[in-house]
């Protein structure tokens, strides 16, 4: 009897450790940035671009990367949207329930979802070779929307699998046609699912170094044109750690900052939109 | 028995996989009167309800055999279009399910995706319908609420008026009281005696009480196959099969 | 009761749209193009393989693929690729990572899902699946700033030996923490599909709580479970940014926890910027990225095999 009681409250007290640890290594870190990041925060960091000598410790900041963050994250959602929703309204709505395509395309997607973003810069890369592409807005674009295509259609199809056939039904018994069921009925009720779907994949999309090291370069410039590098703020914060000076180390904690701040609006923006459109969902 | 057929059922046989639901059923549907489809759970009385507007074609492995005609045109020919035919029956479910919008736009949404796009005529269609399913005093002043707040009651008399919004010739009830409180019941109960007016309705049930309430016409099935039909005195008062005597008197269910 | 009807039977005898056939022809056009994009979506892997076969054909054309594997020469000036001491870098520091995160992620996974009540279920879910949120370049400088420091002068001499602080060991913790969130998400997931009666019929019997978890829940979840952790491995090997900033980049074997490494991930990602100016660079860290896909690619099938079988099992 003891012995099993023993062993119980053992693992009870390994099983609490573990779940501490992990939980707290959440607070460390996030404390760790705000910490280090939120002194040396001004203004100048989120409004001007690198000035010549930045990188020794002149002024500046990173618009150029936030800006250029934004463009690129925001063109490859929109590009992923773009295929992801068809998709995943046709794999729910127009293929045969048994198909085998949709087998296929869902374990397709399945499987990229866990493929490191380096590989996908490494992709794009070869498709900028291919198309005859330097290093630009362009580039990075295509590298995050396949890199977060898949995370987008996941999202979404667990959303638009879970709509009761018998909804479809009374829109299809009304004369409609599969495009308007799909449009007029199937988005909106889950409308707060693909919503989420797209912010998590915009998240991803932003906080990605790897694809877009490869594929979008660098600039000091906010970028104007698809076809020439953009910065980023996952490589400013990089480049900006790699340099000797103090100064210039103390920026990328505050890029750092910069950029979970970002992150963390997309998620409050996301729950706030979530709630929003909940109200006429037909549960 | 003298009436103008509105639906023509000819050998019709549904297949699901290698499952038969219907076999070889072959009925007239009158004009304009109520007809009830009775039968123990099972029987194939959904089917065939769900065949008369092609719902059953979403399922995967169907198969069908026969025909089945509504004003002269088999509605399984390939060369006709699913959703036409579908405009022509307006389908109340067992469970009502609004779609998520406004109770106006659940209302309009069968004309607006028809091509009406004029606000004072869809204004005028809402009301009408609304009035028509006895909904109307209850949500006048809060149309554009969203549908989903409304009690189930209220939501199926919603489910009537959309349904009754794209001008069916045709109004099919899936046991349509069978998720509803006795009084709700009883006021979809009414609509169906009045709209026979100018609908044909074809109703499923499990409760004999409200088929004699209703029919003017029944039709009995029994795993698949079609046992008896005829005008509700005559199978109520004086069956011609055993097994629809036995069924009526409640013994099989 | 009719007089309002007719309007749109009206309508369509004058040959007025919503009758049918510009919808239809909407519909079925609808449906030819986004048949397409699933097909283009579905080949999207394909093309990957492709695409960098198609770059890594040169060098593959000169040198023999088991020198390239297992060579530690990388000189590539001289020509010379030898991506042994990447790989295993790239070993040691998932080995470590992994060999950390199981038992953590295990014991934390069982915890939530068996003993907590639901609520705390409900909102530590979110919690874990923030740490997959931020971005690797966040874990890197994390890295450097607290982990770093720590190796060097803390765990090290602790140990008795010497450590610049950017090595295995200190990748590996930070690895480790990424694939927490993966690990945990899938097996808390795994543990929540398993019916209630089978710790029912254990606990009626008189087992206790721990005793149901040791012998009955992990027994049937251990498929899943695994899988989870194939899934945290894969996700491990692949991860770039962070290992970059912390593993130390010296291209030789490590020989012990102290020792820098230079994962693959981490080689593709510094020396792109010479890949087009030396002959062949290019060509040989394309293959590296292929490389990295399979293996990937393999550990992924995998778990998602086990991860479907167990789902087909529940219905």
């Amino acid at each position: 009897m003891d012995k099993r009681k023993i062993e119980e409250n053992i693992f009870t007290s390994l099983m609490i450790i573990s779940t501490l640890v992990i939980l707290s290594t959440l607070v460390f870190i996030l404390a760790t940035v705000i910490v280090r990041g939120l002194p040396v925060m001004n203004l100048a960091m989120v409004t001007q671009t690198p000035r010549g000598g930045y990188y020794l410790g002149k002024e500046g900041g990173v618009l150029n990367a936030i800006v250029g963050s934004l463009y690129l994250a925001g063109g490859a959602t929109f590009l992923a949207i773009l295929i992801s929703l068809p998709v995943v309204l046709y794999l729910n709505i127009y293929a045969k329930k048994t198909s085998r395509l949709i087998t296929f395309t869902r374990f397709s997607f399945d499987v990229l979802w866990g493929v490191p973003s380096i590989v996908y810069g490494a992709f794009g890369f070869t498709i900028m070779l291919f198309l005859g592409l330097r290093a630009s807005l362009l580039g990075g674009i295509i590298a995050v929307a396949v890199l977060i295509l898949p995370i987008m259609s996941r999202a979404m199809d667990e959303v638009i699998r879970m709509v009761p056939e018998e909804l479809l039904e009374a829109s299809y018994g009304l004369g409609a046609t599969r495009l308007e069921t799909a449009l007029k009925v199937v988005v909106r009720q889950t409308l707060p699912g693909i919503l989420t779907g797209i912010l998590i994949a915009f998240g991803r999309g932003i906080g990605d170094a790897a694809s877009v090291m490869l594929t979008a370069g660098f600039t000091d410039h906010i970028p104007y044109s698809l076809f020439r590098p953009a910065a980023t703020l996952p490589l400013a914060i990089f480049y900006q750690l790699g340099t000797p000076i103090p100064e210039v180390q103390d920026r990328a904690y505050a890029s750092v900052f910069i950029l979970i701040v970002i992150i963390l609006i997309i998620s409050i923006v996301s729950r706030i939109l979530t709630d929003r459109f909940t109200k006429h969902i037909v549960r | 028995m003298e009436f103008k057929t509105h639906i023509s059922v000819q050998n019709l046989s549904v297949f699901y996989g290698n499952e038969q639901a219907l076999r070889n059923i072959t009925v007239d549907i009158p004009d304009k009167k109520i007809t009830v489809i009775i039968g123990p759970s099972g029987c194939g009385k959904t089917t065939l309800l769900k065949s008369f507007n092609r719902l059953i074609d979403s399922i995967d492995g169907v198969r069908v055999s026969g025909k089945v005609l509504v004003d002269g045109e088999n509605i399984f020919d390939p060369k006709v279009e699913v959703t036409h035919i579908r405009k022509k029956m307006g389908l109340l479910s067992q469970k009502p399910y609004p779609l998520p919008m406004s109770i106006y736009d659940n209302v309009a949404y069968g004309p607006r995706i028809h091509g009406i796009k004029d606000k004072k005529e869809l204004n005028r269609i809402v009301e009408h319908y609304l009035k028509e399913s006895s909904l109307w005093d209850e949500v006048k002043g809060r149309l554009h609420q969203p549908a989903s707040k409304l009690s189930v009651g209220q939501q199926q008399r919603l489910c009537l008026a959309r349904g009754l919004a794209v001008e069916p010739e045709i109004i099919l009830g899936d046991e349509p009281t069978s998720a509803l409180d006795p009084k709700s019941s009883q006021r979809i109960e009414q609509r169906f005696i009045e709209l026979k007016k100018d609908y044909t309705i074809v109703i499923v049930t499990h409760i004999l009480r409200q088929a004699k309430r209703l029919a003017d016409y029944v039709v009995f099935l029994y795993l698949g196959e079609l046992i008896e039909y005829g005008p509700a005195e005559e199978i109520f008062e004086n069956p011609k099969r055993e097994m629809t005597k036995e069924y009526i008197k409640g013994i099989i269910s | 009761m009719k007089e309002n009807n007719n309007i749109l039977k009206n309508r369509s005898e004058k040959g007025l749209p919503g009758m049918g056939s510009r919808r239809l022809l909407k519909d079925r056009f609808a449906h030819r193009l986004i048949f397409l994009l699933t097909i283009l979506a579905g080949m999207i892997v394909f093309l990957m393989i492709i695409g960098l076969y198609q770059r890594s054909r040169p060098i593959l054309a000169i040198k023999p693929l088991t020198e390239l594997l297992f060579s530690s020469s990388w000189h590539p000036l001289r020509g010379e690729f030898g991506f042994f001491p990447f790989i295993m870098g790239t070993l040691w520091v998932t080995g470590v990572a992994v060999v950390i995160a199981i038992p953590l992620c295990l014991l934390t996974a069982i915890y939530l899902s068996e003993y907590v009540h639901k609520k705390v279920r409900e909102w530590s879910k979110p919690l874990v699946d923030l740490l997959a949120g931020i971005p690797s370049v966040v874990y890197g400088v994390w890295g450097i700033l607290m982990i770093v420091p720590l190796v060097k002068n803390t765990i090290a001499p602790f140990l008795g030996t010497f450590s610049t602080g950017y090595s295995v060991l200190t990748a590996g913790i930070i690895l480790a923490i990424m694939i927490f969130p993966i690990i945990i998400h899938v097996s808390v997931e795994v543990f929540g599909s398993l019916p209630y009666e089978v710790r029912e019929a254990s606990l009626a019997l008189g087992a206790t709580k721990w005793q149901t978890v040791k012998y009955v829940v992990m027994r049937k979840a251990l498929p899943g479970v695994i899988a989870a952790i194939v899934l945290g491995l894969s996700r491990a090997f692949g991860e770039t940014m962070a290992v970059l900033m912390v593993a130390g980049n010296v291209p030789k074997v490590p020989s012990s926890l102290f020792d820098p490494a230079y994962p693959l991930p981490a080689l593709i990602a510094n020396n792109y910027g010479e890949m087009l100016s030396v002959p062949l660079y290019d060509s040989a860290l394309l293959l590296a990225s292929l490389i990295l896909l399979f293996v990937v690619l393999f550990f992924n099938i995998i778990a998602r095999v086990i991860l479907v079988k167990i789902e087909r099992n529940i219905e």
